[in-house]
C-alpha cells in the first residue's frame, strides 16, 4: 500500500490521513442508524464496505457526502491543502471537501432520450442540453470519457448502455473535477464478470494517478482481496475492520451473514 | 396587434383578409404560442413521469375558477393560478414527506380537488352548467391582452429552460447524484411543476379541460418514440406541437368540431407516425 504524506494533516492521524470517522452516529426518526463509526482512510486506498441490507452502508455515504444530519466529526486532509473538518455535519468556514459520488445505477429506460453526452454536459457545464451541445463541451466530455476508455460512448443513448458502460459513464462523471476522495455505491450489482474486471483495473488505475481514496460497497466478497486494501464490517456500528483476509475469517464476518465456521474457526 | 393584421394578410385564406374575422387571427395567434408552450413543458413532463400528475392540475385548475367565481372575482383566472401554484407546492410538500408512491399522492389531490371545485359550484343549488365551457374551450374566443400573458409566460418558460434545464433533468434522472452536485432538487421540481400549473390554468379556457392533458404528453410522447438526444427531443417535440395545432385550428376553422380536440387529434396522428418509425434497439 503506497501512503502519500501531506501538508496540513489532521490532528491525531497517523501523518498522512485523507479521511477521518470520529463517533459518527445517526439517528432517523427515534431509530439508530448508525452508531459511533470511527476509521480511517488513506490515500490513494481502497476500502470495501460491507454489510447485510439496512446495515447503513447508504447512509454512512450519504454522511460523508453532506447530505444527513449526524453526530460526529469528518475530517478530510486532501493533499496539497489544508484540512477540512466538519463537526456534527457542518463545516467550519463553509468548505465542503469534493467527494466525487458513484451513485446506485440509476435506471434508464431503453427508450430515454438522454445521450451520454447529453447527460455529462448536463452534469458538469452550464450550456442547456436541449440546445445542440457545441464543440468544446463535447471535447471535454470525450477527454473525461477516456479517462475511463469510454470515448465511443458519447453519442450513445444511456438507456442502451451494458451495467458495465454505465458505470463507467457515472465514474467519469465523479471524476469531473478530479475529487479529493471516490464514493461509489455498490458498482459492481448488474455488471458482468467482464465489466467488473475492466471496472476494478480502472478504479487500482485511478488511485495510483490521482492519490484518490477510494470506498466502495459491495456484496462480491469473493473479489475483495483482490482489489481492497481494507475491508470494513458495517451493521450499524463497525464490527471489524481490517485487511480483507482479517475481516473475511472474522467470527463477527460469519455471524454477521450467518454462515457456519469452517474447522478451526471459533463459532 | 396591426402588425400581426398585416403579415397574416400574405396568408391565402380568405379569413386573413384585411378587416375582416378578427377572432380568427387572435385564434391563430394564440395557437402560435401556445404550442410551442406545450410543446416544451411536455418534454419534461414525459421525461419525469408526471403526466398524472398534469392531468390532476388540470382539474385543480378548474377548482380554482369555481374558487374565484365563488368570490365574486370578475376575472377568477387569478384566483386559478393562485389555487394550482398552492396545489403544486402543496403535492410536493406532501409527496417529499410520506411513503406513499407518487402516484397513489397524485390520486388523493386530483380526487379532493374535484371534489371540492364540484362542491363550491354547486353550492346553494347552482347549476354546473356555466363551467361546461371549461371542459371544451373555445380558442375563438381569446382575446389579445390574454394572448400578450400566454407569449410573457412562453418568455418565462422559455427563460427557465436556459437557466436550470440540466439541473431539471438530473434531478428527473437520479435526485441523489442531482444532490450530490449541488442541485436543489426538491425546488427544481417545484418550481417545474408550478410552471405546469401556471400554463395549464392559463391555457384551459381555449383548449378545454378535459383534452389539455393531451397536449402535454402526446408531443413528449411522440418525439421520445425517434429521438435519441435532447435536442432531437425537443425538437420533434416543438415541432410536432407547432404543426398540430395550426392544422387543429383551420380543421376547426373550416369544418367545425372543437380546436382542443382537433389538435389533440393530429397530435395522436403525429404519436401514431413516430411509433410506425420508433427507434429499436
Amino acid at each position: 500500500m503506497r501512503i502519500v504524506k501531506h501538508g496540513k494533516l489532521a490532528a491525531g492521524c497517523a501523518d498522512a490521513c485523507c479521511l477521518k470517522l470520529e463517533g459518527i452516529s445517526v439517528n432517523l426518526q427515534g431509530d439508530s442508524i448508525l452508531e459511533d463509526v470511527s476509521f480511517h482512510l488513506h490515500c490513494g486506498e481502497i476500502a470495501a464496505l460491507i454489510g447485510p441490507n439496512g446495515a447503513g452502508k447508504s447512509t454512512l455515504f450519504r454522511s460523508i457526502l453532506g447530505q444527513m444530519t449526524y453526530k460526529g466529526t469528518i475530517t478530510f486532509s486532501p493533499a496539497g491543502g489544508p484540512a477540512i473538518r466538519l463537526a456534527d455535519g457542518t463545516a467550519a468556514g463553509g468548505r465542503r471537501p469534493l467527494v466525487g459520488y458513484v451513485p446506485q445505477a440509476p435506471h434508464f429506460d431503453r427508450g430515454d432520450p438522454v445521450s451520454v453526452l447529453d447527460f455529462f454536459t448536463a452534469a458538469t457545464a452550464k450550456w442547456p442540453v436541449w440546445l445542440p451541445v457545441p464543440g468544446k463541451h463535447r471535447k471535454r466530455a470525450a477527454a473525461c470519457l477516456a479517462r475511463v476508455h469510454g470515448e465511443d460512448l458519447l453519442d450513445r443513448p444511456m438507456g442502451v448502455l451494458s451495467g458495465g458502460q454505465l458505470q463507467r459513464v457515472l465514474l467519469a462523471l465523479a471524476l469531473e473535477p478530479v475529487p479529493h476522495i471516490l464514493i461509489l455505491d455498490e458498482p459492481l450489482s448488474g455488471v458482468d464478470i467482464e465489466g467488473e474486471h475492466q471496472l476494478l483495473d480502472m478504479l487500482d488505475e485511478l488511485r495510483t494517478q490521482y492519490d484518490l481514496s477510494i470506498f466502495l460497497s459491495t456484496h462480491d466478497f469473493a473479489t475483495l482481496s483482490q482489489f481492497a486494501d481494507k475491508v470494513i464490517l458495517l451493521n450499524r456500528k463497525v464490527l471489524k475492520s481490517g485487511t480483507p483476509e482479517e475481516v473475511l475469517s472474522s467470527p463477527e464476518f460469519y455471524e454477521t451473514f450467518h454462515l457456519r465456521m469452517g474447522k478451526g474457526g471459533e463459532g | 396587434m396591426e402588425w400581426w393584421y398585416t403579415l397574416v394578410s400574405l396568408l391565402p385564406f380568405d379569413w386573413a383578409q384585411p378587416g375582416t374575422m378578427l377572432f380568427m387571427k387572435h385564434a391563430l395567434l394564440a395557437v402560435l404560442v401556445i404550442s410551442p408552450l406545450f410543446g416544451i413543458l411536455s418534454t419534461m413532463v414525459v421525461h419525469s413521469r408526471m403526466s398524472f400528475f398534469s392531468d390532476a392540475l388540470g382539474h385543480s385548475a378548474f377548482t380554482g375558477m369555481a374558487i374565484g367565481a365563488l368570490c365574486g372575482f370578475h376575472e377568477p383566472t387569478w384566483a386559478a393560478i393562485v389555487f394550482a401554484l398552492v396545489f403544486a407546492l402543496l403535492f410536493n410538500l406532501v409527496r417529499r414527506r410520506t411513503a406513499l408512491a407518487n402516484d397513489t399522492v397524485i390520486g388523493v389531490f386530483s380526487s379532493t380537488a374535484v371534489a371540492l371545485g364540484i362542491f363550491l359550484s354547486t353550492l346553494g343549488g347552482r347549476s354546473f352548467t356555466k363551467f361546461n365551457n371549461l371542459l371544451i374551450g373555445d380558442i375563438l374566443s381569446v382575446e389579445p391582452a390574454k394572448i400578450g400573458v400566454l407569449a410573457l409566460i412562453l418568455a418565462v418558460v422559455v427563460g427557465l429552460w436556459c437557466l436550470s434545464f440540466n439541473r431539471l433533468m438530473l434531478s428527473a434522472v437520479h435526485p441523489a447524484l442531482a444532490d450530490s452536485r449541488g442541485i436543489r432538487v426538491f425546488w427544481q421540481e417545484t418550481v417545474f411543476s408550478m410552471a405546469i400549473a401556471v400554463v395549464v390554468t392559463l391555457s384551459m379556457t381555449w383548449v378545454g379541460l378535459l383534452v389539455i392533458n393531451s397536449l402535454l404528453v402526446l408531443p413528449g410522447a411522440a418525439a421520445r418514440n425517434v429521438a435519441r438526444n435532447m435536442w432531437q427531443y425537443h425538437l420533434l417535440s416543438l415541432l410536432g406541437a407547432v404543426a398540430a395545432g395550426v392544422a387543429g385550428l383551420m380543421t376547426s376553422y373550416y369544418i367545425g368540431a372543437s380546436a382542443g380536440a382537433a389538435i389533440t387529434l393530429y397530435l395522436a396522428f403525429w404519436f401514431l407516425v413516430t411509433f410506425l418509425f420508433r427507434k429499436r434497439g
